[in-house]
């Protein structure tokens, strides 16, 4: 299960990247799915908004905003995880309180809003089905500013649609491996194993946001 | 921050990100990150996909009042957050979650040579414990019939695989039979995980096995 791959074999800058293979650029249906996907890439920016309404003026209306677009997705996404609907829907509602009250803590120049409320349902997922704690790591030293760099910001947010992106772009069936690792149906290895490809794309959109917040920590410290 | 030359594994790194590792194996990696940037910065760049796998997983129409439950809660009293730890120069905030308010609280118990550990209170899938090898000190010949991760947090050890300092992970499988011993200079403590027992080579480390509970 933990196989002694190195992630910088294939995450190290510079490292050669698979050329795509043919389907990987051919393959573009435009799915109704992938329509929606375009117009809450549009919507992200505005997430932030959300977050800073909430944060700076505890503003309601920016919540039910933000409820209304991911508590449904939380949800599936917890229920997909193993929860059953009863259980999803209330940790749903436990998550966006989370996203309320911990607002101060959403630092736009390291996660997406969608990315930050995954880690908080991640970490609901663990705490509720697994009945585990969920060891976190340290603060960094530097907490988030209040204003952090608008450069930076753009960038994360640019690197987060761009990686989206490469999933909506995937083959339906490396796709499917990628969803089912984060739902704790596949370890890395199985996907490997069962593919017998690099997922050279999502592989290089990693190394691109590894790369950013690498030197986002550089520039902080 | 001193040099990692040892880092976690790709499956590590996403097994973390998408909270699908036991509670004692996500205890070592989110002590190493607490220790390694460029981990902590693969560990996000991970949790990037799981944001995009959140907003393409499709929707579960919430229930009629649950919106005006929410605006309930956050209208009430907010939960007292506990105060984050202080810093301890060996234990980082994590470790520190499961001992207490630093070294001193760790609650050392002999297991012979010197040797002493803490069995750290996880979920039974996985054992995380805390190890003091003193100088010099060689752990018994083992192998492992699932992984072993040895997160160094003071001094250094030694094996087949190199040197591993503070913040480095060794990641040991079953193929791996190894030997660590303890840097000569200084005691060492690591925290050390494992999904299955040890198996050692000699006799005796082999009977004393069920008492220690390794």
């Amino acid at each position: 299960m933990f196989g002694h791959t190195d992630p910088f074999e294939i995450l190290e800058p510079g490292a050669v990247e698979p050329a795509p293979r043919t389907c990987d650029v051919m393959v573009k249906r435009v799915s109704a799915a992938k329509r929606v996907g375009v117009m809450a890439r549009q919507d992200k920016a505005d997430w932030i908004t959300e977050m800073r309404r909430i944060r700076d003026h505890a503003d309601e209306d920016a919540f039910v905003t933000l409820f209304d677009h991911f508590a449904p997705r939380v949800k599936a996404f917890l229920m997909r995880s193993g929860a059953d609907a009863a259980m999803a829907e209330e940790c749903a509602q436990e998550v966006m309180v989370t996203v309320w009250r911990k607002a101060a803590a959403f630092d736009p120049s390291r996660a997406s809003v969608a990315t930050w409320i995954f880690t908080i349902a991640r970490n609901k997922k663990i705490d509720a089905l697994r009945k585990q704690r969920r060891p976190e790591p340290e603060d960094l030293p530097w907490g988030p500013e209040a204003e952090p760099d608008q450069a930076e910001v753009v960038e994360l947010q640019q690197e987060s649609a761009h990686l989206g992106q490469a999933i909506a772009d995937l083959p339906e069936k490396q796709r499917d491996l990628i969803e089912k690792a984060f739902y704790g149906e596949l370890s890395h290895s199985e996907i490997a194993a069962e593919t017998g490809l690099p997922l050279g794309t999502i592989k290089s959109r990693i190394r691109l946001a590894l790369d950013r917040l690498r030197h986002a920590m550089e520039r902080k410290q | 921050m001193t040099t990692i030359r040892h880092h976690l594994t790709e499956d590590l790194i996403l097994g973390y990100a998408a909270g699908t590792l036991p509670e004692a194996v996500n205890l070592a990696v989110a002590t190493h990150v607490s220790l390694c940037d460029e981990c902590r910065a693969a560990v996000e760049a991970h949790e990037a996909v799981g944001g995009s796998v959140i907003e393409r997983c499709g929707t579960e129409d919430m229930s009629a009042g649950a919106r005006e439950s929410a605006l309930a809660a956050i209208r009430g009293p907010a939960p007292e957050v506990p105060a984050a730890p202080t810093p301890d120069a060996v234990l980082p905030a994590p470790l520190l979650s499961y001992v207490g308010k630093g070294l001193s609280d760790v609650k050392w118990r002999s297991v012979g040579m010197g040797v002493k550990q803490a069995i750290l209170p996880t979920s039974s899938e996985a054992t995380a414990r805390l190890l003091y090898i003193p100088a010099g000190v060689a752990m018994p010949d083992h192998s492992h019939n699932g992984i072993e991760l040895t997160l160094v947090l003071k001094g250094a050890f030694e094996d087949e695989d190199g040197r591993f300092a503070r913040g480095d992970i060794e990641i040991a499988d079953d193929a791996v039979q190894h030997t660590p011993v303890a840097d000569i200079s200084e005691d060492c403590i690591c925290l050390a995980v494992t999904d299955a027992p040890l198996r050692f080579k000699r006799l005796l480390p082999r009977l004393a096995q069920p008492f220690l509970k390794i």
